[in-house]
């Protein structure tokens, strides 16, 4: 069997098992799972940028998703009458001032390095900037977080249309990308990981505590949508005409129509960024990536900076990230910093990278979609499992209890399993990248 | 100016609390660092094993306490614990057995083993989870206190005042004797030795003899002990959860980081420099300034350097520090 028949029967597979699901269940669960299973592929995409060119391991991809998601908060939500007079101003004024005394700092330091004086100057020169930024910022985050705050008490956004907040989205990753690449490339593999964990579990403690950025955990809801509420579809009499000539429920109709919108503008993203990649990875910058991966010491002693390459391609892959984080904001039309989890925003992503096959763009979608049904699907069959398993034991007793509650946990051992039995049997994946 | 209670406010509020945290992360970072030491690796598993060992250690409390045995004033956790270790090191004896051994005849680059730890990560959170659920546990019984704040003002007559809690004597005698026993081992005894021989250049020690399997296995039993020991005294001093000890990671790599990866001697001080850090920027320094302070120059605001939700960030912060400025760590760890 050639490779791409394989293919195509893997994608047929893995589209047979949507469709089952739309049979069995739902069309509505179904379409769920695609566009999940889209957004999936576009976050495995940028992971595979990063691991498959480059062999970067970033393990903070939750937090490249989160500030995707910041993103649509601060460009597509109206902005809060008031909150900039209140304090905005001031809040973006301390800002700038904090990174300001801290590129001082680093200038400093290139300057004195060594002295004994220069390090109490560089001392002096934090803790002054220090008190003074927080000095300038509290008051002002104390008078925008007292802005109606059942409902605001945070800046708001820019307005704008949601759709712009997708590149935006990828500004963000790329720098916050930029930020940890810097400090962490060029180091040793396992220090990225490292760092990478790290700079994600911050930017969700970021995002739940500065209630002046995004209410932190009291949530946003309502961030406008880029296609037509499915009450309004109800109202619409074309599309009511149209659904009656379909023979089909209003309601439930209009539900399917919004999530095949999404899916539509998802599959177009999607499209695009394989497109790019592809000509990205054929064109001279592409080889000269894939020399670095092959042979670090080799492409180096062709003259090529290869960290540089590195946090190039890492700034790249996490911009990726942003724009899918972003999208999935779009999708669900609120930004739940709480619901931000290592398991299901990075560690899944790795599991259909590495399925899919590293290095392979092919791969990480099949992966997404695969792995994506996986994790929804696991749940109800563990759970359908262990009531089999517990079936001779006596109703109400609490071991049974237990055991049924617990079977959803089941999903982190499946995935587990699967990434360790694909990493010793199979470590190109289902489809090897080249 | 009232000194006396300032320290006693200080002793309180930072000092105890941070030694105690401080080695509960020094153990964890013990075994991370072990780990990469002998087998080159940063195992993500290891905060899951740390949940693992201390998920087996209640399981046991809790058929102890139903048996009525107990050593009060003492907690039962304590007697438990051989019941933790063993399940540990059983459990990690049979992931090196059937996931890393496979990989070690064949010379793999370290950030499969990585992946691969992050699988099992995943199966040990899952095991976890599933055994004894995603609740918040307290498992401590006995004694609560060596002597409670009241006692303590009864016995000064200070207006601030000192709780000692049993908790954090058991850490701090318990992490004194495991790190002592520790250097004894790796520095006295002849497979302590080979151990370090192994870490400093593996091919040479396989030149002189030395087992390369049973240097493992004994690294991963060391791990596991030490692993177990650290998340039962962090949920003996607070409580147990198994996202808190997936979220342990961090503290506890970069403590490892701090003092240099596979540099056991250097976990110890890593784990305080991390622990201290987090307490001191995210403890409001109202208190100890208003005793130190003359009157009328009472601070208005809290004197917090960051909030509490941001300790993390404070470990990090630290992290990016030193691989910055010493990337081998304060006590030179393995570079390669």
């Amino acid at each position: 069997m050639s490779q791409t028949t394989r293919n195509a029967l893997l994608f047929l597979l893995v589209g047979a098992l949507i469709v089952l699901t739309g049979l069995t269940q739902s069309w509505n669960a179904a379409l769920t799972i695609v566009n999940m299973g889209l957004l999936s592929a576009i976050m495995a995409l940028g992971v595979n940028i990063q691991w498959g060119y480059a062999g970067l391991y970033n393990v903070g991809t939750m937090g490249f998703i989160a500030l995707g998601g910041l993103a649509t908060v601060l460009v597509a939500m109206d902005p809060v009458p008031g909150a900039w007079q209140a304090g905005g101003l001031r809040i973006l004024a301390a800002l700038i001032f904090g990174g300001a005394v801290i590129a001082a700092a680093a200038l400093l330091y290139r300057r004195l390095a060594g002295s004994l004086s220069g390090v109490l100057a560089l001392a002096v020169l934090l803790v002054a900037g220090f008190v003074f930024y927080r000095w300038v910022l509290d008051p002002a985050v104390a008078a925008v977080e007292a802005i109606n705050p059942a409902l605001q008490g945070n800046i708001g956004g820019l307005g704008l249309p949601v759709l712009l907040s997708w590149p935006v989205g990828g500004l963000l990753a790329a720098g916050a990308g930029w930020l940890i690449g810097k400090t962490a490339l060029g180091l040793r593999s396992d220090y990225l990981a490292i760092a990478t964990l790290g700079i994600a579990e911050i930017v969700i403690a970021v995002m739940k505590n500065e209630e002046w950025l995004d209410r932190g955990v009291k949530n946003i809801v309502d961030i406008p949508r880029p296609v037509p509420y499915e009450i309004d579809l109800q109202a619409n009499e074309t599309f009511l005409s149209l659904v009656s000539a379909l023979g089909a429920n209003p309601a439930s109709a209009s539900a399917i129509a919004v999530k095949l919108l999404y899916a539509a503008m998802f599959l177009v993203v999607l499209l695009a960024l394989i497109w790019l990649s592809n000509a990205a990875l054929h064109s001279p910058w592409g080889r000269m990536m894939r020399a670095i991966r092959d042979n670090e010491v080799a492409a180096a002693a062709m003259g090529k900076d290869v960290t540089r390459r590195h946090l190039q391609i890492f700034v790249l892959g996490c911009a990726v990230l942003g724009i899918a984080g972003a999208m999935l904001a779009t999708m669900e039309s609120q930004l739940t910093p709480g619901a931000f989890q290592p398991m299901r925003y990075t560690f899944l992503i790795w599991v259909m990278v590495v399925v899919g096959g590293s290095g392979s763009n092919l791969g990480s979608v099949l992966g997404g979609f695969l792995i994506w049904y996986l994790w929804v699907q696991v749940e109800p069959w563990g759970t359908g499992l262990m009531r089999l398993a517990t079936a001779g034991m006596a109703d109400g007793s609490p071991l049974k209890h237990h055991l049924v509650e617990s079977a959803a946990h089941m999903r982190l051992v499946v995935m587990g399993a699967i990434l360790i039995l694909m990493l010793r049997f199979r470590p190109q994946g289902l489809i090897p990248g080249k | 100016m009232d000194i006396l209670n300032a320290l006693v406010a200080f002793a309180n509020f930072v000092l105890l609390p941070g030694m105690t945290y401080g080695c509960q992360l020094a153990l964890g970072a013990l075994g991370a660092t072990l780990v990469y030491g002998i087998l080159r690796f940063s195992n993500f598993a290891h905060g899951d094993t740390m949940a693992f060992g201390t998920m087996a250690t209640i399981l046991a409390t809790w058929g102890l306490q139903a048996a009525g045995v107990s050593i009060a004033p003492l907690p039962t956790p304590l007697i438990a614990l051989p019941f933790g270790f063993a399940a540990t090191v059983l459990m990690v004896l049979a992931t090196d057995r059937l996931v890393y051994r496979p990989y070690r005849n064949r010379k793999v680059a370290s950030i499969t083993l990585v992946m691969t730890s992050l699988g099992v990560m995943f199966v040990m959170g899952g095991l976890v989870r599933i055994f004894i659920g995603v609740d918040d546990r307290q498992f401590a019984d006995g004694a609560r206190f060596v002597f409670t704040a009241a006692q303590f003002r009864t016995w000064t007559g200070l207006g601030e005042t000192v709780a000692l809690r049993t908790a954090q004597v058991i850490t701090i005698v318990a992490t004194a004797v495991a790190v002592g026993w520790l250097h004894w081992f790796l520095t006295r005894t002849r497979t302590g030795k080979s151990m370090r021989a192994f870490s400093d250049n593996e091919n040479l020690a396989l030149l002189s003899g030395i087992n390369p399997e049973r240097v493992v296995m004994i690294v991963w039993v060391l791990s596991a002990m030490l692993a177990t020991l650290a998340g039962v005294l962090y949920g003996l001093d607070k409580s147990f959860r198994p996202i808190t000890y997936f979220q342990l990671l961090l503290p506890v790599f970069a403590a490892a980081v701090v003092g240099g990866l596979g540099n056991p001697l250097g976990a110890v001080p890593g784990g305080f420099v991390i622990a201290f850090s987090e307490v001191l920027f995210t403890y409001s320094f109202k208190k100890v300034a208003s005793y130190l302070l003359p009157q009328g120059w009472q601070p208005e605001g809290l004197l917090q350097f960051l909030a509490t939700d941001y300790k993390i960030a404070v470990s990090f912060a630290v992290l990016v520090l030193v691989l910055l400025f010493r990337p081998t760590g304060i006590f030179r760890g393995k570079t390669a």
